[in-house]
């Protein structure tokens, strides 16, 4: 069984929901990575969202956008992304890790050799923003064949008939985009939301994640409450921003995880 | 070529092999092997194409986010259908002719040709469209469409603002709510632009992130469509994008190929040796090419930036410099990264060939053969620019000035008897203020 499942399983087992935070690998700087991934269990996550560095995140809002940028002047590519995953996994051998960005990084890897290293250095889910389900049979194959998650998005302008077929080709869980926008965009309707996974949940038992536009212990408790999962991304990589501008890059760990100690406490006494 | 190139290019081949495996068992459905349909003759590749998943052999396709793949199937639907409708066909083809002022002209430079003292040139004069380049032909296609669909707020890129002005220009007519994204080095060389598009009542947003350029602009442009999807139609400038972008850009614009083809029957009474257009996205290039791509006594040439020369690495020569296979933009094609698989930021003297991909029917015909792709450097286009200006009176886009330049190489290797099709997408008046910074002149 995968980690992701496994995580899913426990969490319904003690009917707790799922923190996921994301932040791109390399920022604030390459050093402090794999402290803020343990620092993040620490205070509650439960699966971490890895972002590998892209000079083009075409879905991501400013806030991410730098946070590629900010990752790439120190340096860090695909390779060192799945380094660091191997290195997290010394020591945390059950925390689910799922990487999470752009096609063409692993385009030019190779698919083998991307598949390969992510599968011995312990990495359990893939999330490409822009690789659709019709687009990833055989990479999707490599991937299951390596028990490695490749999760995909649904959106609200997503067709009935794409959540079938996209559900169809889905594991590990879900990932329902809140909104239509890019990453890091304000408003929030919870009452929509609800409904929407609500209305997926007829396609799959797959656990259903929701994020974009969780930013705060209420709104990540108002979206638990009615999904498996809240998503956060560009509130912690706001805090990463605030720690690199003060050139105080270790003190982004502890910022990020009073986030989300904050978070996990509103979800668990929800 | 450098060796780590040429390295990356043989792996990526094999990438491509696997892309076509992707195809064949990737349908969800399972009903369709697209990658052996519209593929009845297998020698000649590039006939037939995109297929129905939008790829040219490996390249091309639709890697776009989930929050759009609904908008471009809605795209696709209505493009597919009306472009097969007479009614629509009829009112494209009334704007050409009455708002473009289409045909445009084939004219034979008798007196550039002779002074080269090789082949007969001819040039296709999209420079005399309304607002002087190529880019209105797609611009009135997809506005129509748009009408047709309801939408009433219109986005844009633009790298030179030429397909910034047409949009705007057509948005202008329909009435239609218009924001054109344009990278912010591209806003400072091509201010005239800017100001033309302010004046058709367009909002200019100069996109300050990452390069500067077209690619920041697309990348803008992208995530607005993502944020206002039921409202909104992007007009894209070029042949790249998800499908069904370049097959649909290249429909629109591929009156330019008809029209020339008929016009050296008439004037020459035969075909041409060879066609040549400047290539960034590639769409005055396909709308040339495409009426030809079959035609194959035809030579099909296309020439990109070469920018300060491909040995500095600062130009835009994505085909002819050994670029990579990669993903840019919604789709695979022939791009310029690192072995990491970041986006290496292109270069030109002319706004609308700096940008690091290509449209990937351009990969395609060059991958199998049927086209050839070469480079000319900024100080040959400046000086292609200066020739036809003082030889023929008729000054010419930087951009298209890069296809004069290699035209300029090319015709004294042929005889008088043969013929040269060069697409002269543009025409020069925005580029003024660059020429004359050049010569250390404030105009
Ligand atoms: C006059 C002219 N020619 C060529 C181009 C390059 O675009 P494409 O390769 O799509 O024709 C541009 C783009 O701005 C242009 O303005």
């Amino acid at each position: 069984m995968s980690r992701i499942q496994t995580c899913f399983d426990a969490l319904q087992a003690q009917g707790r929901k799922a923190l996921i935070p994301y932040f791109t690998a390399g920022d604030p700087d390459k050093a402090n990575t794999v402290a803020m991934m343990h620092g993040m269990v620490e205070q509650g996550a439960d699966i971490i969202e890895l972002g590998i560095p892209f000079s083009d995140p075409t879905a991501d809002g400013v806030v991410i956008q730098q946070a590629h940028l900010r990752a790439l002047k120190n340096g860090a590519n695909l390779s060192w992304v799945l380094e660091t995953v191997k290195t997290f996994r010394e020591t945390n051998s059950t925390t689910p890790v799922v990487l999470m960005g752009y096609l063409n990084p692993i385009e030019i890897m190779g698919y083998e050799t991307f598949v390969e290293t992510a599968a011995d250095a312990g990495v359990d889910g893939v999330l490409c923003v822009d690789l659709p389900p019709e687009a990833a049979g055989r990479f999707r194959s490599q991937l299951v064949e390596k028990d490695i998650d490749l999760i995909f998005l649904i959106a609200p302008t997503t067709t009935d008939e794409r959540i079938g077929k996209i559900c169809s080709q889905a594991s590990g869980y879900i990932y329902y985009v809140s909104l239509k926008g890019v990453t890091g965009s304000a408003t929030l309707n919870t009452e929509e939301v609800s409904q929407r996974v609500q209305h997926i949940r007829n396609y799959t038992d797959l656990p259903v994640a929701v994020g974009f536009g969780i930013s705060d212990g209420p709104s990540a408790r108002a979206i638990s409450s009615t999904s498996d999962g809240a998503i956060v991304g560009s509130v912690l990589v706001k805090e990463i921003a605030a720690a690199a501008q003060a050139g105080q890059p270790e003190s982004a760990v502890g910022r990020v995880g009073e986030k989300l100690a904050a978070m996990r406490t509103a979800m668990d006494n929800g | 070529m450098p060796d780590n190139m040429r390295d990356s290019k043989v792996r990526n081949t094999k990438e491509s092999e696997v892309r076509l495996n992707d195809t064949i068992d990737s349908s969800i459905d399972g009903s369709k092997n697209s990658a052996l349909m519209n593929q009845g003759d297998d020698s000649k590749p590039w006939l037939n194409t995109p297929d129905l998943e939008g790829y040219f052999g490996p390249f091309g396709g639709r890697y776009a986010a989930e929050t759009l793949m609904g908008a471009l199937q809605e795209l696709e639907d209505n493009f597919e259908k009306l472009w097969r409708s007479p009614g629509f066909q009829a009112d494209f083809d009334r704007d050409l002719q009455h708002y473009v002022g289409r045909p445009s002209p084939l004219y034979f430079a008798e007196r550039w040709s002779e002074a080269l003292g090789g082949a007969r040139i001819y040039l296709k004069r999209e420079d005399l469209n309304h607002t002087g380049a190529h880019k209105i032909n797609h611009a009135v296609g997809q506005a129509l469409l748009a009408k047709h669909m309801g939408k009433t707020r219109i986005i844009a890129e633009t790298g030179a603002g030429q397909h910034g002005v047409a949009t705007a220009t057509v948005a202008a007519r329909l009435g239609l709510e218009c924001i054109v994204y344009m990278g912010a080095e591209d806003v400072r060389r091509q201010a005239l632009n800017v100001y033309r598009m302010k004046l058709l009542g367009a909002k200019v947003v100069p996109v300050e992130h990452g390069s500067r350029t077209l690619k920041d602009s697309i990348n803008e442009a992208m995530r607005d469509w993502a944020t206002n999807v039921d409202n909104t139609f992007y007009i894209l400038g070029t042949v790249v994008g998800p499908r069904p972008y370049p097959k649909m850009v290249r429909a629109f614009q591929s009156v330019i190929g008809r029209e020339a083809k008929q016009q050296i029957l008439a004037q020459a009474g035969r075909l041409p040796d060879a066609v040549v257009a400047c290539v960034g996205g590639g769409s005055n290039a396909m709308g040339l090419f495409h009426e030809f791509v079959p035609e194959e006594s035809v030579r099909i040439i296309g020439v990109e930036a070469g920018g300060e020369g491909v040995d500095t690495g600062r130009h835009a020569a994505r085909l002819s410099a050994g670029g990579k296979t990669g993903v840019l933009h919604g789709n695979r094609t022939c791009i310029m990264a690192d072995d990491d698989g970041q986006i290496i930021e292109s270069h030109s003297v002319s706004a609308g060939l700096d940008y690091p991909g290509v449209g990937p029917e351009h990969a395609w015909l060059k991958e199998c053969g049927r086209a050839e792709y070469v480079d000319v450097t900024d100080d040959e286009a400046l000086a292609a620019f200066r020739g036809l200006t003082q030889m023929e009176g008729i000054m010419p886009a930087l951009e298209s000035s890069h296809a004069l330049a290699h035209v300029e190489k090319l015709a004294p290797t042929m005889s008088k008897d043969e013929i040269i099709i060069v697409n002269l997408s543009g025409r020069g008046d925005k580029d003024i203020h660059t020429v004359a910074a050049i010569d250390g002149i404030e105009v």
